[in-house]
């Protein structure tokens, strides 16, 4: 907890470049998140933008520039400090919700058990299905699987949340009880990098909005000035585009 | 395969043909028929060597199973040369038949002890024992390797993300989805080590097939007492298949996904 109180930035990502073989996703990217800022990254696929969350998360390593999230490099994190919530959700099929959320504390913590089941039931609470703690995730439907999944980063009490399109494999009845479970854990003051191509949970949570295409960062600025004024023509053409249909 | 109904058929009647209407004595099932005292005294010693290929059989797959976890997990190690052994390993012990296999561990194994300082017999039993488990770990490894492969990618990086190091992602998230789903082909390499147990009769183990055999060299009636040795095995397996449906079940069950 220390480096949360002196790292100035929560991330610095400094001229990241990053390849597959010859093909480059990542070109050049230089970002500052702070402390308690919302971020949203949105832009067409392959434009580099889940790539910058699984870095940070240290799903993928890259061949150029630094990432330092408080002042350290990813792999120099504490265990579950950088919380990753995934478009499939990734919840374990063999164990219970409980015991998803358990699992965690239990075995990267050393946490006892009466302490990690309270810790679960207490984030299960939060994302309003306790009474699904004894059931497999194959028994819930889509948005409370990502809820579940969103206590189970939480029980870990992270630094830092990082979202990839938790939305984009929701039927859309359910995007809306999942993007409010994220919204209030804004309220609540946790940094957030979400890739997401939900514009009205951008608008009304994001400190910030970052466009991406073709690996770069196009431009990035307060929501208020990215939906009225895009300066360029390409953050243009895709806000034309998503938000008509 | 082409299947030739009629051709089958024309077997199976001319057989049952020839079981119905044999002269006396070209049928001798006498030696195995349980009703008459001798026919008895005969069948009992015949399933006695239930016992022995039930203990080679379970000893070894079960070595089988740990060997083979064993040898599969280096196969997922990061570094090119931990996961060399894992090749090696398989590679060269697929390729040795079960039979050459059993001869040179009971024949010449202790040979190799004896020149390392270890003096140990190795009786029929466990020469058995660790020919069956050393040859179907090769293919119980394979097993491992491909039903962790078939564990999605996701499943491990969401347990990075939770603070799980690579080996407790492994035992606790990997393996047991794994397991589940390799339950099918473990079993058949169950009943594939049953089968190749019958080997074991060639070093002097006292189960099945050398009862059947020793009973045959004394009664000369090799078609009788064969026909119940491959029953014998068939019980056998058929109960092994039926376990494993009812763990599949069970397992099952708990998944629902």
């Amino acid at each position: 907890m220390t480096n949360t109180e002196h790292s100035k930035h929560a991330i610095t990502m400094d001229a990241v470049s990053k390849w597959y073989d010859d093909f480059q996703v990542l070109r050049d990217i230089s970002l500052t998140v702070d402390h308690g800022e919302k971020l949203v990254i949105c832009g067409p696929s392959g434009s580099g933008k889940s790539t910058i969350v699984r870095l940070l998360a240290g799903l993928e390593t890259h061949q150029k520039g630094t990432i330092r999230v408080y002042d350290q490099p990813v792999d120099a994190q504490g265990r579950g400090d950088i919380g990753m919530v995934f478009q499939q959700f990734n919840l374990f099929p063999h164990l219970s919700v409980l015991d998803n959320l358990t699992l965690g504390p239990m075995r990267a913590l050393g946490m006892p058990k009466p302490e990690a089941r309270d810790r679960a039931m207490a984030y299960l609470e939060r994302v309003r299905i306790p009474e699904q703690a004894d059931k497999r995730p194959g028994q819930l439907s889509g948005g409370q699987q990502q809820r579940v999944a969103i206590a189970r980063s939480l029980c870990m009490e992270p630094k830092l949340m990082l979202f990839d399109e938790p939305t984009s494999a929701l039927d859309p009845e359910m995007i809306a009880e999942v993007l409010e479970v994220m919204e209030d854990l804004a309220r609540d003051g946790m940094t957030m990098i979400c890739v997401t191509h939900e514009m009205g949970f951008a608008r009304r949570v994001a400190d910030r909005v970052a466009f991406m295409d073709n690996g770069e960062i196009v431009e990035i600025e307060p929501p208020e000035i990215a939906f009225t004024a895009p300066k360029s023509a390409r953050f243009a053409q895709f806000l034309d585009k998503i938000l008509k249909h | 395969m082409i299947i030739r109904p009629r051709l089958i058929l024309a077997i199976v009647s001319l057989s049952a043909l020839a079981a119905c209407s044999a002269p006396p004595g070209t049928w001798g099932w006498y030696v195995v028929d349980p009703s008459n005292p001798s026919g008895w005294t005969n069948v009992k010693f015949l399933l006695r060597g239930f016992s022995s290929t039930i203990q080679i059989s379970v000893l070894a797959a079960v070595a089988s199973i740990i060997i083979g976890l064993l040898v599969a997990l280096p196969a997922f190690a990061q570094s090119r040369w931990l996961r060399l052994p894992n090749r090696i390993y398989v590679e060269f012990i697929r390729a040795i038949p079960l039979l050459p296999m059993l001869f040179w561990v009971f024949y010449g194994l202790p040979v190799v002890l004896r020149s390392m300082g270890i003096s140990l017999n190795i009786d029929p039993f466990w020469g058995a024992v660790i020919t069956l488990a050393l040859s179907d770990s090769a293919f119980t490894a394979e097993i491992f390797r491909s039903g962790i492969q078939a564990v999605p990618r996701g499943q491990a990086e969401a347990a990075q993300t939770i603070g799980l190091s690579r080996a407790q992602a492994m035992r606790y998230v990997i393996l047991p989805q794994a397991v589940r789903r390799i339950l099918p082909p473990l079993a058949n390499q169950f009943i594939y080590i049953v089968k190749m147990s019958a080997f074991a009769s060639v070093i002097g183990m006292e189960e099945l097939t050398r009862r059947a055999n020793e009973l045959v060299v004394t009664e000369y009636r090799p078609l009788e007492i064969y026909t119940l040795l491959i029953l014998e095995y068939l019980v056998l397996v058929l109960i092994i298949s039926a376990g494993v449906r009812w763990l599949e079940r069970k397992m099952g069950a708990n998944e629902s996904r």
